[in-house]
């Protein structure tokens, strides 16, 4: 089965809302730093990351994380391993 | 598993180490000799930013690299010791000009800028005291922080001051003026007026009388969670410099052409003491980053920097290690002399990787925000005991003692027998009290000892090793977290009966905060609402305290006394055996 960009994006959006249940996903700016947009530190990044992989079946190695700290380039990537 | 001892050959170390000999060294130390060699004497004044900066400059070094920043975009600033100094004057200068006077309290909530060095350098230089806040706090923590305090000025950027301050700053009428780090213009007036920090400072002249404190004024203050009750704000005076410099000597190795990374953000002690205050007065160049941690990011500055000196905690290293040898194989760190690392233990298998990875062992040392400075370490050219925190410094004497019913403490002579590790008070960067807290401040002390609240044994060659809290704080990420302030934070939730947190054990954090909550009736557990009290939780107290974990449980184990025993939720969740329960009133039920 292969992932449409949009199940992507719902997944990225559920988790982190489940990562940080304090976040108002409404407004954020899918290109602004989650970290300074929703004042999320690493732990809460590396579990985010964690349930990505988890809940999408895609390997995100750790080298590999600084890629993912926007909504957007989070989308990016998995698509982009999604295959 | 067991972990060789780490030899090392101290006669092929170079630069020498500053400690080869430590008998020898314990011996003969003084901190009045230290204090002389800052330039102190008798009766004269002693201030830390002057010993900082303009003893510096005295010393011919005002055109030596104090402080490179990096910035998050890629950006970097120089600041020579004559231009730190300079920003430090302006402030101070700003600070006299608002009215902010000898002994009143300066508060930082601010990312790591320059503005924020600048700051804490300049208050210390107009008297005034420096009270950094860890801007990862949320709004509840903050508040509870300046009010103790009292708060007079803060410093804080546009937006942590919209989010976190502004809803409830007119309850406090004792903050006089909020400067915004990163603001364009001066914003409305009376009481809830905001000064662009920027444009203030240009107006300053960036030359400064600095203000004639002696040893023993206020100059810090840091907080530090209590198990019960409200935080406590941790007072320490300027004499902290002369401990700060000891311990940048023997415990950092600093030598002159050094250039050293503390990693810790200054609203932690660890940022302050060894972020700002130590590799200043030792006179060497340090690097501040703005970006949080990032694995290749770091290896690319400790690489393209030459950081000799390295100063990290535990979780960072083991988010290294996680990552592989193979990256850091990536980096030309050959410059890097001497890693250590503080917060919480650091396991023997990092240690370990240090020396396979960086050629060097991580060298653990051991202190907490009362202590203001390294207390037990382990040194350049000492012997590295994988696991342990190492030996007492010079000056400090430790114990392990044990506390008799009647509240009388007896040392522990017999090796490696656990109790409480227990410091003879009366180094310079001890604290001098919790500020408002006296009773509080008595009873960390009895039978001529400081009492830490560490569980550690002393094995037959007198290095320390950690065995645990004395209490119920938790270690995470490096930050010490009082159960009491998250449980409250909860307790205000509708749902919410009563609560109880503890720490538990995690591969990277060290600990992670999990809470067990019992639920008012007409409230049903499960995931949404899981949801709703940790996403209640992290906007009061921000993601660095909050749990990370919520269970649900019909009731929650007590003594008679109404007591919640958070011990025996943990060792029940750590599948351990429970103890003696016979005091308990009710039960945990699930």
């Amino acid at each position: 089965m292969s992932l449409t960009e949009q199940q992507i994006r719902t997944a990225v959006l559920e988790e982190l809302g489940n990562v940080a249940p304090d976040a108002e996903l409404d407004g954020l700016d899918p290109s602004e730093d989650l970290r300074d947009a929703l004042d999320i530190d690493s732990m809460d990044h590396l579990n985010l990351m964690i349930a990505l992989h988890k809940r999408l079946g895609i390997e995100i190695p750790e080298r590999d994380y600084p890629k993912l700290l926007t909504v957007d380039a989070a989308v990016a990537y998995l698509l982009a391993r999604a295959g | 598993m067991d972990f060789a001892t780490i030899e090392k050959n101290a006669s092929a170390l170079r630069p020498r180490p500053n400690l080869t000999n430590y008998r020898a060294t314990r011996r003969v130390f003084s901190y009045e000799a230290v204090r002389r060699e800052l330039g102190w004497q008798p009766g004269g004044d002693f201030n830390i930013a002057f010993l900082a900066l303009e003893r510096q400059i005295d010393r011919g070094l005002g055109d030596k690299l104090a402080l490179r920043w990096l910035g998050r975009d890629g950006s970097q600033r120089d600041f020579t010791y004559a231009a730190l100094d300079a920003e430090a004057n302006r402030f101070a200068n700003l600070l006299r000009g608002l009215g902010v006077g000898r002994g009143e309290r300066v508060f930082a909530l601010a990312h790591r800028t320059p503005a924020l060095y600048a700051a804490a350098l300049g208050t210390l230089k107009a008297g005034a005291v420096f009270c950094p806040l860890f801007s990862q706090f949320g709004p509840e923590p903050i508040r509870a922080r300046m009010e103790i305090g009292d708060a007079a000025l803060l410093l804080t950027s546009e937006t942590l001051y919209r989010r976190k301050v502004e809803p409830w700053r007119r309850e406090l009428p004792g903050l006089r003026h909020v400067l915004l780090t990163d603001a364009e213009a001066d914003a409305s007036t009376g009481a809830g007026a905001t000064i662009a920090l920027a444009p203030a400072l240009a107006a300053q002249p960036d030359a400064f009388a600095c203000a004639d404190t002696g040893p023993e004024d206020m100059a810090l203050l840091h907080f530090t969670s209590g198990t019960t009750g409200k935080p406590k704000g941790v007072i320490h005076v300027h004499d902290a410099a002369t401990h700060h410099y000891a311990t940048g000597r023997f415990a950092l190795d600093l030598h002159a052409d050094d250039v050293f990374w503390c990693t810790a953000d200054p609203g932690w002690v660890t940022g302050t003491s060894y972020g700002i205050l130590a590799p200043l007065l030792h006179g060497v160049t340090m690097i501040v980053d703005e970006a949080e941690f990032e694995a290749e990011r770091w290896y690319g500055i400790l690489q393209d920097q030459k950081v000799t000196v390295w100063y990290t905690a535990p979780t960072a290293i083991r988010m290294l290690m996680r990552l592989g040898a193979e990256v850091a194989a990536g980096y030309d760190l050959s410059a890097l002399r001497f890693p250590a690392s503080v917060g919480e233990p650091l396991n023997p298998e990092a240690v370990v990787w240090g020396k396979e990875v960086l050629g060097t062992p991580f060298h653990d040392n051991w202190w907490q925000t009362e202590t203001g400075g390294i207390m037990i370490a382990n040194f350049a050219a000492l012997p590295v005991r994988p696991g342990s925190m190492g030996l007492p410094l010079p000056g400090i004497e430790a114990g392990i003692v044990e506390r008799g019913e009647d509240g009388s403490v007896t040392e522990i002579a017999e090796p490696d027998r656990p109790g409480e590790l227990a410091l003879r008070p009366g180094w310079p960067s001890m604290m001098r009290g919790y500020l408002h807290e006296e009773a509080r401040y008595e009873k960390a002390f009895a039978g001529g000892w400081y009492l830490t609240g560490d569980l550690a044994r002393r094995d037959a060659d007198g290095y320390y090793w950690f065995v645990g809290r004395a209490d119920d704080m938790i270690k995470t990420s490096g930050h010490l977290i009082g159960p009491f302030e998250v449980e409250s934070a909860l307790m205000e939730h509708p749902a919410v009966s009563e609560a109880a947190v503890i720490g538990l054990p995690d591969p990277v954090a060290g600990e992670v905060v999990k809470a067990f909550v019992a639920l008012k009736p007409g409230f049903a557990a499960g995931d949404a609402l899981a949801k709703e009290l940790l996403g209640h939780a992290r906007k009061r107290l921000g993601a660095a305290v909050a749990p990370r974990e919520i269970a649900f449980r019909s009731d929650l184990p007590k003594t008679r006394s109404g007591k919640i025993l958070r011990r025996l939720l943990k060792a029940r969740e750590l599948g351990l055996e429970a103890g003696d329960t016979s005091t308990l009133e009710s039960d945990e039920k699930r």
